[in-house]
């Protein structure tokens, strides 16, 4: 068996494995990055950018489909549209290709040795890696583990034949024609939505009583109208107990049982830690329930053994990762860093958007000091009307004492971009006073969040 | 909306103006009749003022720390708007208050709260203020600030930020780099550059005052004796060892009070007062003596009055009575004045020797020290005496140097002999 030895090793070329590896490399340390698929991770193969490839040629044929109606706003009309859904699938995958070739490229540039094979852990320094030209064995004095994460699979429903995951829906030949989602989360959504505008006749199941429980029902709502204007059938409290051949069989809120025909039974109940498969038991590690323990500086109880990503718990994001990554590298180079990050935005990227960043308005009601939360509608928003999209608001919770910003959301259409400044408002500390005191340019609907903060100071201009 | 002024009312004989201590209300507030508004301190009394209406309160007359003149308004409510919207009754102060609002922001380099100025008597609605972060929160700096500061080894927990809610800039940093130009990172300790203003308000300033005239006005000369307690000792512990119900626990103090009763009578201008601008000593019949005592507000000085007509065991009922009645607040103004002698014990913290600051505008104060077993030669051999010493000062301009050792010897006889105590001249 070959050995390698190496300063630096990472497990995983997701977004965060990827990142801290790039940034060691650019540190000039020696650093050894393993993937058993291909770079770029759930995110950038299965997961954030194919399915946004997906929701906006769904945006787009669903565009010309409503003008095709004959009764478009805008005066537009034209011939009902096709779908060539296998081109589709084609050139997403094209974008997908695109970026693990640019992901493999910028590791090599930052010199980077990159093995594709499986990773099994020896002890706390060594990896024993199977590639198809061999089997290496791998010291490392640093080991980064960055494995991600897999989509939940329900015991009762398990994939195989018509029941799929994300990754199957994000392949799909053709455009299911009825298709049930097991899952009122962001996943399910973003690809629900994106389903029924390329025409799919959807059924989202949802065990809570509200979808997007994860969000309050401000939120949430703008969406779960827009998908009732769609045609998307919502059962919420409804329990999905099993599939037989081409239905679902439903608990439905009443108790009772319905079946669901379905062509495809798409389960996004949510993702687990990837915590096996590679020895990670050999070094028994400090666990916070599913997950690996991490400190601050995303040490794990090992010395010389880090975890980012997913496999570190939530929110399980793509950018918490490669923040993460950034870092490890840094404090493996001899930086002094730790994790004090304001806050990890979140986007749903469903119609209308939902951007969440900080805290919400309950999460900061539980802190000892005064809140105050304000909102502003798009419907009193220029831009906003002029997108023929007036649905949704943007949101401050500030403290009442100093002004000082705890938390944005925002909810409405192709708002994902607000996120930025936002992010960076909270980041540096920003008062209502300095949001207030910037000047928005004009017609954009990020002058919502200029008015919302406006509104916060007891002088909004526009409503 | 009607309008009622609730003014500072006469809290003491003889007294123009009164600290505001404590407000129990903000404005908005609904409070009762004979709810407690606030609270105001003069001499060393606090009053706390009720509210002698039902209303809203709408205006307040300052804050913590401000000195009030008696019948000036002390606070406004709004006595039958009450019921209405809070909303619609904040709003026009709202606008009121938006320019200092902005000037607030301008000023917010200084941490200290800017105070809305007392010139513009407007309700400060919005505190705007940037008071110290509270234990446990998160220093707020921007992501590049945090950055060189963990690079710098610098815990941005122990500054204080400048900016706009006490965010910790760039320029703060620098700061507090070039005074801990020493790496703190090379040692655990950490050198601590931050200064914490505290407002001297209250007691606390009330005891400033007297200590800074006590002490810039009175030429002192402290006098100090060693007393063989050993005698007393033994009395005190038989007496104690009774346990009679009804009869207080005896302290050294009530022992040496009856002892001060008799040396007084010798030399009556001990107890007096020296009213220095008159050049008048008033020399008291009665009396009265200041117990120095430890609260947890501060130093306060309750008083014994008529030791003359006390008993000992008097004495220390008396003594317990308004030393707990200090410490637990419930002192009346008139139990923390009019001493014409103090006497000032540390207990078990009393020291070697004390230099005693005069209770202005008294002429003496008796200091007393620890007790300790020492050696003491007796003429054939050492032998082992429990030994005390009186520190005690005296206003060296009506007091000279002989009449002072005089006092204290009467005292000290006294004590070594305690039979003495108890037999009237």
């Amino acid at each position: 068996m070959d050995e390698i030895t190496c300063k630096l090793l990472v497990i995983g070329a997701g977004p965060g494995g990827y990142t801290c590896a790039i940034r060691a490399g650019q540190f000039g340390i020696d650093t050894v990055i393993v993937e058993a698929g291909k770079p770029g991770g759930t995110c950038l193969n299965i997961g954030c950018i194919p399915s946004k490839a997906l929701i906006h040629a769904a945006d787009t044929y669903d565009t010309v489909a409503r003008a095709a109606e004959g009764s478009h706003p805008l005066g537009i009309s034209t011939a009902k549209p096709s779908l060539d859904f296998g081109k589709t699938i084609a050139w997403k995958d094209g974008i997908v290709r695109r970026l693990n070739g640019g992901v493999a490229g910028l590791l090599q540039r930052a010199g980077v040795r990159y093995l594709t094979g499986r990773a099994a852990f020896r002890d706390g320094k060594t990896m024993a890696v199977e590639t198809t030209d061999g089997n290496r064995l791998i010291h490392a004095e640093s080991i980064v583990i960055a494995t991600g994460s897999e989509p939940i699979e329900l015991p009762s429903i398990p994939f195989g034949g018509c029941v799929i995951s994300s990754t199957e829906a994000l392949a799909l030949a053709e455009v299911p024609g009825k298709l049930v989602i097991v899952g009122g989360g962001y996943i399910g959504l973003e690809l629900g939505t994106a389903f029924a505008k390329l025409g799919a006749a959807v059924t989202v199941v949802e065990a809570a009583p509200q979808i997007l429980p994860q969000y309050d029902g401000d939120l949430s709502a703008p969406v779960a109208r827009r998908l009732r204007a769609r045609g998307v059938v919502v059962l919420t409290d409804a329990k999905a107990l099993a599939a037989n051949g081409g239905a679902l069989t439903i608990e439905t809120a009443d108790g009772g049982q319905a079946a669901t025909e379905a062509d495809k039974i798409l389960i996004t109940v949510g993702r687990k830690p990837a915590t096996s498969g590679f020895g990670l038991e050999r070094l028994d590690l400090d666990i916070n329930g599913p997950f690996i323990a991490i400190d601050d500086r995303c040490r794990t109880s090992m010395r010389g053994v880090f975890a980012i990503g997913d496999v570190t718990g939530e929110p399980m994001l793509a950018h918490r990762a490669m923040a993460q990554g950034e870092m490890v590298a840094e404090i493996v180079a001899g930086r002094r860093r730790a994790w004090d990050r304001v806050s990890i935005p979140a986007i749903c990227f469903t119609d209308p958007e939902i951007v969440s960043v900080g805290l919400s308005p309950k999460e900061a009601d539980r802190s000892s000091f005064a809140v105050k939360t304000e909102l502003f509608p798009f419907r009193a928003n220029g831009r906003a009307l002029t997108l023929d999209r007036e649905d949704g608001f943007i949101r401050t919770v500030v403290r009442a004492d100093n002004h000082l910003l705890l938390g944005i959301q925002g909810v409405g259409a192709g708002i994902a971009e607000l996120s930025a400044a936002f992010s960076l408002a909270l980041e540096m500390g920003a008062r209502l006073e300095d949001i207030a005191l910037t000047i928005h340019a004009h017609p954009t609907q990020s002058e919502a969040f200029h008015e919302a903060a406006l509104k916060s100071l007891g002088h909004a201009i526009h409503i | 909306m009607a309008e009622r002024v609730v003014k500072l009312p006469d809290v003491g004989e003889g007294i123009a103006e009164a600290e505001l201590v404590e407000w129990q209300v903000k404005v908005g507030d609904i409070v009762r009749e004979d709810a407690v508004l606030g609270a105001v301190m003069t001499d060393k009394a606090t009053v706390e003022i009720p509210s002698p209406v039902e209303g809203r309160i709408i205006w307040l007359a300052g804050k913590v720390g401000d000195v009030l003149a008696i019948g000036s308004d002390f606070v406004r409510l709004d006595v039958d708007g009450k019921g209405a919207s809070p909303v619609e009754a904040i709003a026009p102060a709202a606008r009121a208050t938006s320019p200092s609002l902005r000037k607030a922001d301008r000023a917010a380099g200084t941490a200290l709260a800017p105070a809305v100025e007392a010139a513009d008597r407007a309700p400060p609605l919005q505190p705007l203020a940037t008071p110290p972060r509270r234990e446990g929160e998160r220093p707020l700096a921007a992501p590049a600030v945090r950055l060189r500061a963990r690079e710098a080894g610098i815990d941005l927990r122990a500054l204080r930020g400048s900016g706009p809610a006490g965010r910790i800039t760039h320029d703060d940093l620098d700061a507090h780099l070039a005074q801990n130009s020493v790496s703190a990172a090379a040692t655990p300790y950490r050198a601590k550059a931050t200064v914490e203003d505290i407002k001297i308000t209250g007691l606390r300033r009330k005891i400033a005052e007297r200590m800074s005239i006590a002490s810039s006005r009175i030429p002192h000369i402290t006098y100090v004796e060693e007393v063989d307690v050993t005698a007393l000792e033994d009395l005190r512990g038989k007496l104690n060892g009774q346990q009679r119900p009804g009869k207080p626990k005896l302290t050294l103090l009530p022992f040496l009070m009856r002892a001060m009763v008799h040396a007084i009578a010798e030399q009556p201008i001990l107890n007096a007062h020296f009213d220095d601008e008159a050049g008048i000593v008033h020399r008291h019949a009665g009396v009265h003596i200041g117990i120095a005592t430890q609260t947890p507000a501060g130093l306060m000085v309750p008083v014994v009055r008529h030791a003359e007509a006390r008993d000992i065991w008097s004495c220390a009922a008396e003594m317990a009575r308004i030393t707990e009645a200090a410490r637990n607040g419930t002192a009346t103004r008139d139990e923390l004045t009019g001493s014409t002698i103090t006497i000032t014990s540390l207990g078990v913290l009393g020291g070697l020797a004390t230099t005693p600051i005069i209770n202005h505008p008294e002429v003496a104060i008796i200091g007393v020290n620890r007790i300790a077993i020492r050696p003491h030669w007796d003429g054939t051999a050492f032998v082992p005496r429990k030994m005390m010493n009186l520190s005690s000062s005296f206003d060296h301009r009506v007091i000279d140097g002989f009449d002072a050792a005089q006092f204290v010897q009467r005292i000290k006889t006294q004590l070594e002999t305690p039979a003495m105590i108890f037999i009237d001249a």
